[in-house]
């Protein structure tokens, strides 16, 4: 057989193949999620996740992912009644609020009340996938003696610098303006105002900030109680440990919806079941390093049994943080920017 | 074609492409006022407004001022240096920063000036305690002028190399000192730039956003651009964006008028075109002079990229390498930086063109000096247009069509265009405006027109800036991040997106490395960029 058969009879397989799809989509129906753009990324829990799904539903899945949670919800207000998205998946707590003001997310029915989440959401309309504590993350190398509570945080040594990220830009960053709310309530401008000596600097968001830290320029970082599990078990590393703070920590839950204009509304509610089946939820972990909200089909890598398990959880009601966002950060841009 | 028929054609294509511009924004903007619903948060004008305001000129001004007072030693000595080893590599290195994405930039500086940087190493070894704080105002400052500092020294060498050759004959009859050889040749065709200089580097330390946090060190630095940015995504209110945006172009338009008003334009001088030597700058002194400052503007804009370069070099290259979603970043990347240097190039000289023709009729009416403002205004401060505003204004737009994610390419690749035409207006305006003076007349007499005279008159002595300009226009927009956050196409991932992509899930080391091969990618540009250049400017300077 010459090359050129060869050749041939290659084109002619893939033109074959690549025609399959089409003529299997006609009958089936697709499930279009939006997502921030981290999990479909490569190494992201997306393309597993739609593979499972898949073979359960008889559909289609088709991302749409976009910058990260915050984007996800103005894209959706561009978009309007008009939206092609059936699932919305990768809002936080403190969008929950924003996002149902919009009128575009329709009640799940399901119950979620066996979830395991701490601080014990509960919505009609948003079923948590996950979740993350805040935390201050430190270099072992360079800081023995860490903080082990926000307390000690703010009244620390102020040579031992934090980055932080900035609340006006960043998910992160609103996460500490409402632990030290939650901490310190009416006396959290003192706090930022003492705080502010020991923050090295606040970045637009959390890659720049965990840039600066993994260089060396500051022994810790505003962070999750899950990032030293990607070092455990992607670099093998323990140098990257989380601080545990005795009052507690704030928590961040990510959650997903259905819409009201859904094309696929059965496909998409079966699709929030699925969420939390051990599927999905053993996907999770070491793809998008948060915490399962559910059974996993396999005990977690050890990396997470080591990691900082709070005794406590902070987390306030979305309606509580849309009300007083503004005033908050007012708040603490006046105790930051003081001389 | 009759020369008036091409002096009509070369109008109403300047004409088209002004249109075009100022069509593409205001479309944006109506798009995203039409749709506003949410968001009233009061005066858009509040004291947070004005107190982010001072601090955006605060910045901005002592930034250009800083960078301007840096790039005229530099200028001066690469036009006086003509041949020393390297010399070629240094404008090239000189070209690299606008390439690069502001996280790499902040993160390279934090390497060399930050707290475990290179020069604090060097400072607490030999016995200093307090080592220099790159973060706060020192620090911002310290990086637009890193950015900054090349751009106007390479504008400015090409402002000095354009001076004609018979005057460097003259200097050396008379035997003019250095001093007067500055006072009388090359600050003033130093001066003519400076308007378009220094404005260009105002509105990008101005509009400047990851660097004023990263290095500011707190709230207290922030520019209207974070406000903007604030207002568009966290609370969601288009009209406060856009109110913020245009208080930004009026705050920034009112300082380049009186800059403008403040320089007049340069007087072509007559010449026949003949390269000459210059012959002064060969005295000792002047030429330890002339060392330092290179050395320093080498060192100063060298360790950044030799640090960024060294964190590249630890990534794993290999695996990098035979990445297909490294490979077809790069695609994407280089693909619409190519597309949108083209257009950008090719509206900006159409525009110039046009504008040269209008104002330079014995009696240039109201609407032809309107014309010509307009382009100078529009290639001025398009650049204070955010990306976001536009991203979200023509993602309204397009909705109507279909998939949004299809438009993404076009859409990024417009934008980017845009972007640059500040740019490109500042290396080609001038260039253009020396020529035309030189041939234009000549050229009509002979009859030459259309094709021959733009192959025979033009692009020989064009060719240098234009390949400047397209180089400077397709680094702007590698380095670009885009506006196509919201966009959500799976197939657009440009290389500083999935760079941000690696480093937001912790894969650090991949950020580094595809932060060395984008300064690659740029250097590659740089080389091209400078391919009108002789390392040592001898011989036929065409």
């Amino acid at each position: 057989m010459s090359i050129y058969t060869r050749l041939l009879r290659r084109l002619a397989t893939t033109a074959i193949i690549a025609a399959l799809p089409f003529g299997a989509s006609a009958a089936e129906k697709t499930l279009t999620i939006y997502t921030y753009e981290s999990f479909i990324s490569e190494w992201g829990p997306g393309a597993k996740v739609a593979e499972a799904f898949e073979k359960t539903c008889g559909c289609d899945v088709n991302y749409v992912g976009v910058a990260d949670g915050v984007e996800l919800l103005t894209r959706l207000k561009l978009e309007g009644d008009q939206s092609k998205a059936d699932i919305v998946l990768g809002l936080d707590t403190n969008l929950v609020a924003e996002a149902k003001a919009t009128g575009f997310f329709a009640p799940h029915g399901l119950d979620t009340a066996a979830l395991k989440v701490p601080g014990g959401f509960s919505d009609d309309a948003f079923v948590p996938y996950d979740y993350g504590h805040f935390a201050v993350i430190y270099d072992t190398e360079t800081l023995k003696n860490p903080p082990r509570s926000l307390k000690e945080l703010v009244e620390g040594d102020p040579s031992q610098k934090i980055v932080i990220e900035d609340p006006r830009t960043s998910t992160p960053g609103l996460g500490l303006l409402l632990w030290v709310k939650s901490v310190y309530g009416d006396e959290a401008a003192a706090a930022w105002a003492k705080l502010k000596d020991r923050v090295l600097t606040v970045t637009p968001g959390w890659s720049e900030a965990y840039g600066l830290f993994t260089k060396g320029e500051a022994p810790m970082v505003l962070s999750y109680t899950t990032s030293p599990a990607y070092h455990m078990v992607a670099e093998n590393t323990e140098r990257y440990q989380a601080a545990p703070f005795s009052e507690g920590h704030y928590i961040q839950i990510e959650v997903a919806g259905v819409t009201k204009n859904a094309k696929e509304p059965e496909v998409a509610k079966k699709f929030l079941a699925f969420m939390t089946s051990p599927e999905f939820q053993s996907i999770i972990p070491t793809t998008n390093w948060m915490m399962p909200v559910a059974a996993t089909k396999d005990p977690l890598p050890d990396a997470f049994g080591k990691l900082v398990n709070p005794q406590k959880t902070f987390l306030m009601s979305s309606e509580e943080v849309a009300a007083n966002r503004k005033a908050w950060i007012d708040e603490w841009l006046a105790a930051m920017s003081e001389n | 074609m009759s020369g008036a028929a091409e002096r009509r054609m070369t109008i109403a294509a300047g004409a088209f492409s002004l249109g075009g511009i100022l069509l593409f924004v205001a479309l944006a903007i109506i798009a995203l006022l039409a749709q506003s619903g949410g968001g009233d948060n009061g005066a858009p004008f509040d004291a947070y407004v004005w107190r982010v305001s001072r601090f955006t000129l605060l910045q901005a001004i002592l930034s250009t001022i800083l960078s301007i007072l840096f790039a005229v030693p530099v200028a001066r000595a690469l036009a006086r240096q003509t041949s020393f080893p390297g010399r070629i590599w240094l404008l090239r290195l000189m070209a690299l920063p606008l390439g690069l994405p502001a996280l790499v930039a902040a993160l390279g500086l934090i390497q060399v000036w930050g707290r475990q940087g290179f020069l604090n190493t060097i400072l607490v070894a030999i016995g200093l305690n307090d080592p220099i704080s790159i973060y706060g105002l020192f620090g911002i400052l310290l990086a637009h002028v890193f950015f900054n500092m090349p751009l106007a020294a390479r504008l400015m060498l090409a402002g000095i190399e354009r001076i004609p050759g018979e005057y460097w004959r003259t200097v050396a009859n008379l035997g003019m000192p250095s001093i007067a050889i500055f006072r009388f040749i090359e600050w003033p065709a130093i001066r003519g730039l400076l308007p378009g200089i220094a404005g260009l580097i105002f509105m990008l330390c101005a509009t400047s956003f990851t660097l004023v946090l990263t290095l500011g060190g707190g709230p207290a630095a922030s520019t209207i651009e974070v406000a903007i940015y604030q207002a568009l995504r966290f609370d969601f209110d288009p009209p406060r964006a856009i109110a913020l945006s245009a208080l930004q172009i009026a705050l920034t338009g009112a300082l380049l008028l009186v800059l403008k008003i403040l320089a007049p334009p340069p007087l072509e001088g007559e010449t026949t075109g003949k390269a000459m030597r210059r012959f002064d700058g060969v005295s000792g002194r002047s030429r330890l002079a002339d060392g330092l400052w290179l050395i320093l503007a080498l060192v100063f804009v060298g360790l950044p990229f030799a640090a960024i370069a060294y964190s590249g070099l630890q990534a794993d290259l290999p695996r990098l390498a035979r990445d297909a979603a490294v490979h077809h970043a790069f695609a994407t990347s280089t693909t619409i930086a190519l597309l949108s240097a083209a257009i950008s190039v090719g509206a900006t000289a159409v525009m110039i063109r046009a504008q040269q023709i209008t104002s330079r009729r014995r009696q240039a009416g109201a609407a032809a000096r309107g014309f010509a403002g307009t382009i100078s205004a529009s290639t001025s401060l398009v650049l204070l247009v955010p990306p976001v505003v536009l991203g979200a204004g023509w993602f309204l737009l397009l909705r109507p069509f279909g998939d949004v994610a299809r438009f993404a390419p076009a859409v990024v690749t417009a934008i980017n265009a845009l972007m640059a035409l500040p740019f490109v207006y500042r290396v080609l305006a001038p260039a253009m405006a020396t020529h035309a003076a030189r041939t234009d007349r000549l050229a009509a007499s002979l009859g030459i027109a259309g094709f021959h005279r733009l192959r025979w008159i033009d692009w020989p002595p064009l060719r240098k800036p234009v390949l400047m300009a397209f180089s400077f226009a397709m680094a702007l927009s590698l380095g670009d991040l885009g506006a196509v956050a919201l966009f959500g196409s799976q197939d657009m991932t440009t290389l500083p997106w999935l760079l941000y992509s690696r480093m937001g899930s912790y894969r650090t080391a991949d950020a580094a490395g595809l932060a060395l091969l984008l300064g690659l990618i740029c250097l590659v540009l740089t080389v091209l960029g400078t391919a009108g250049e002789n390392g040592r400017r001898e011989g036929r300077d065409v």
